[in-house]
């Protein structure tokens, strides 16, 4: 079987960070990286959706909290191991994007748009008024202190969300390269004429809303043992809906790597900025530089360098 | 008309719009590789009958049969993968994409095997050989020209792997060349057994076009039948002209 360039950088990947935990000291790169590559996992999610099939979601954060949260109540009923409470977080992800899909799906544009920030605000006002996690006041999950094989939990969870950032590229490049991709290209061009021509786009919307709310579910589930206290403002923060809209546009939203570049570009500016600058500053910086790459390049990074890499002579 | 059982069977449809009945028990067969025209004045009904058979529109009373099975109340793409292909009187084209990847998503999503890309790409080709594309194959469609975006429409509505193939308003707007470009086209793909129903306000290019011809008129059907006495039918010159 023939092993393609994508799956040997993938794995070169996850050997170096694994290396990195090993020789790396600094602790705040395993706390900064993980912030970096929990994005990259939204940034993928949002654009199966937004990018590939041209649904907008505002309500990122919705998803990324409902993850948090299955996580908290399923720790705090069974103690169930990390690894099994991801798994339910996604599938409680896909269930909601599979639910949200279903229901919001004959709307378009941004009537869908409006329906997703809506839905962000329902599972909010629900979220806060569960006392089992918390309610309003937010709740304390204390992580292992002792974990298999790295030397503390913020190793571990490094390494987890390396994983789960390849994993999601992985499941991204699959879609875009398949019969699959084509059919939601062919949705987000125009959707009345692809249903004309064969292409069942309810049922592949379905799929799109589906995935990406997994993915999305799979990004928050860490996140209870990463800040150690969660609660609705911070879970549902504006912050992920935004980044997970402006990290894919300014990477590029037609491909499968526009995101990536976006998320490890802006993710690593924010957090070079909260240490040199001010913790502020980061929503200040992703609207900027939204602003200028709508305005100068609204292919983003990888539409930009396909126009220069086209003009310049051969 | 031959004796072969119709491959499309139309049974008193209704298509209502609130309180405004757009089609009032429509009646219409047509025969496998027949070429059917369906004129009639604008608001008759033409548009909406044609939503009704490719899916577009699902109506609220009659029956749409294809090759005998009711499909009625099946999606679009169901539709199109059963052999019912169209090309939209406003082109509609996949903007993103090029002229070939354009034509390969109907080959792909209609054919009901899996294929390997090569086979994909040789599809393609030999479709827009037959339309008069293969040297834009590679051009984005977002910028074609108007003829050539009426011949993607063409062109992939054929990539559908069609029996009937309903082609609305394909000429509206163009010139006489053009026009003739385009009725020589629909002859080609008529040549290899598809089953056509042209909706036209060109009357030249219906008349020379059609075996037969329907008339519609304020959502019922008032004459069908051979072009010539179509024109000479009083029903038809009243809906055109009046009384």
């Amino acid at each position: 079987m023939r092993i393609s360039w994508f799956w040997i950088i993938a794995l070169a990947i996850l050997a170096a960070g694994v290396l990195v935990t090993k020789v790396v000291d600094n602790r705040f790169i395993f706390y900064a990286s993980y912030v970096v590559l929990q994005f990259v996992v939204l940034a993928t999610a949002w654009n199966i959706l937004g990018g590939f099939t041209g649904y907008v979601n505002f309500g990122s954060a919705a998803f990324f909290a409902v993850g948090a949260y299955t996580s908290i109540a399923l720790d705090k009923a069974f103690g169930l191991p990390l690894p099994a409470l991801i798994l339910v977080a996604g599938m409680i992800g896909g269930l909601i994007g599979l639910g949200a899909g279903y229901l919001t799906l004959r709307l378009r544009g941004v009537f869908f748009a409006i329906a997703t920030l809506a839905l962000a605000v329902v599972l909010e006002t629900l979220i806060t008024n569960w006392d089992y996690v918390g309610g309003a006041s937010g709740s304390i999950i204390i992580p292992p202190t002792e974990v298999m094989f790295f030397d503390d939990i913020i190793e571990a969870l490094f390494s987890l969300m390396l994983l789960l950032a390849v994993l999601a590229v992985a499941i991204a490049r699959y879609v875009s390269i398949s019969k699959i991709g084509r059919g939601l290209a062919a949705i987000r061009d125009d959707e009345v004429a692809a249903e004309c021509m064969g292409v069942p786009t309810l049922k592949l919307k379905l799929i799109s809303t589906t995935l990406s709310g997994a993915l999305m579910g799979i990004a928050g589930a860490p996140y209870p043992f990463y800040v150690t206290y969660v609660e609705p403002a911070s879970a549902f923060n504006l912050t992920y809906a935004v980044n997970s809209i402006a990290m894919p546009m300014i990477g590029g939203t037609t491909t499968w790597f526009g995101p990536v570049i976006g998320a490890l570009l802006l993710g690593v500016m924010q957090q070079w900025a909260t240490v040199t600058i001010s913790s502020e500053l980061n929503l200040l910086i992703v609207g900027v530089m939204l602003v200028a790459f709508v305005i100068l390049a609204p292919q983003g990074i990888v539409g930009l360098v396909r126009k220069l890499v086209k003009r310049s002579p051969k | 008309m031959t004796a072969a059982a119709p491959i499309l069977r139309i049974n008193a449809v209704v298509k209502r719009f609130g309180g405004f009945t757009a089609l009032d028990g429509i009646d219409l067969e047509v025969a496998p590789g027949e070429r059917l025209g369906l004129i009639g004045p604008n608001g008759s009904g033409k548009t909406t009958l044609i939503n009704c058979i490719s899916g577009a529109l699902i109506a609220d009373g009659g029956a749409v049969l294809f090759e005998g099975a009711d499909i009625t109340a099946l999606a679009a793409h169901q539709r199109t993968k059963s052999g019912i292909a169209r090309s939209f009187q406003i082109p509609r084209p996949f903007a993103s994409m090029t002229v070939a990847e354009n034509v390969s998503i109907p080959l792909e999503y209609t054919e009901r095997r899996a294929v390997a890309d090569r086979d994909l790409a040789e599809e393609a080709h030999e479709i827009l050989t037959l339309i008069g594309l293969e040297s834009l194959a590679a051009t984005a469609a977002g910028a074609l020209t108007q003829i050539e975006l009426r011949k993607l429409e063409l062109a992939r509505a054929m990539a559908c792997h069609p029996k009937l193939l309903i082609s609305d308003e394909a000429m509206a707007g163009l010139s006489g060349n053009e026009v003739d470009e385009i009725l020589e086209i629909l002859l080609r793909v008529n040549d290899r057994g598809v089953a056509i129903i042209m909706i036209e306000h060109i009357m030249r290019a219906v008349m020379g076009f059609s075996e037969r011809i329907a008339v519609l008129d304020a959502g019922r059907k008032i004459a069908d039948g051979e072009p010539g006495a179509i024109m000479n039918n009083p029903d038809v010159e009243r809906a055109y002209l009046g009384e």
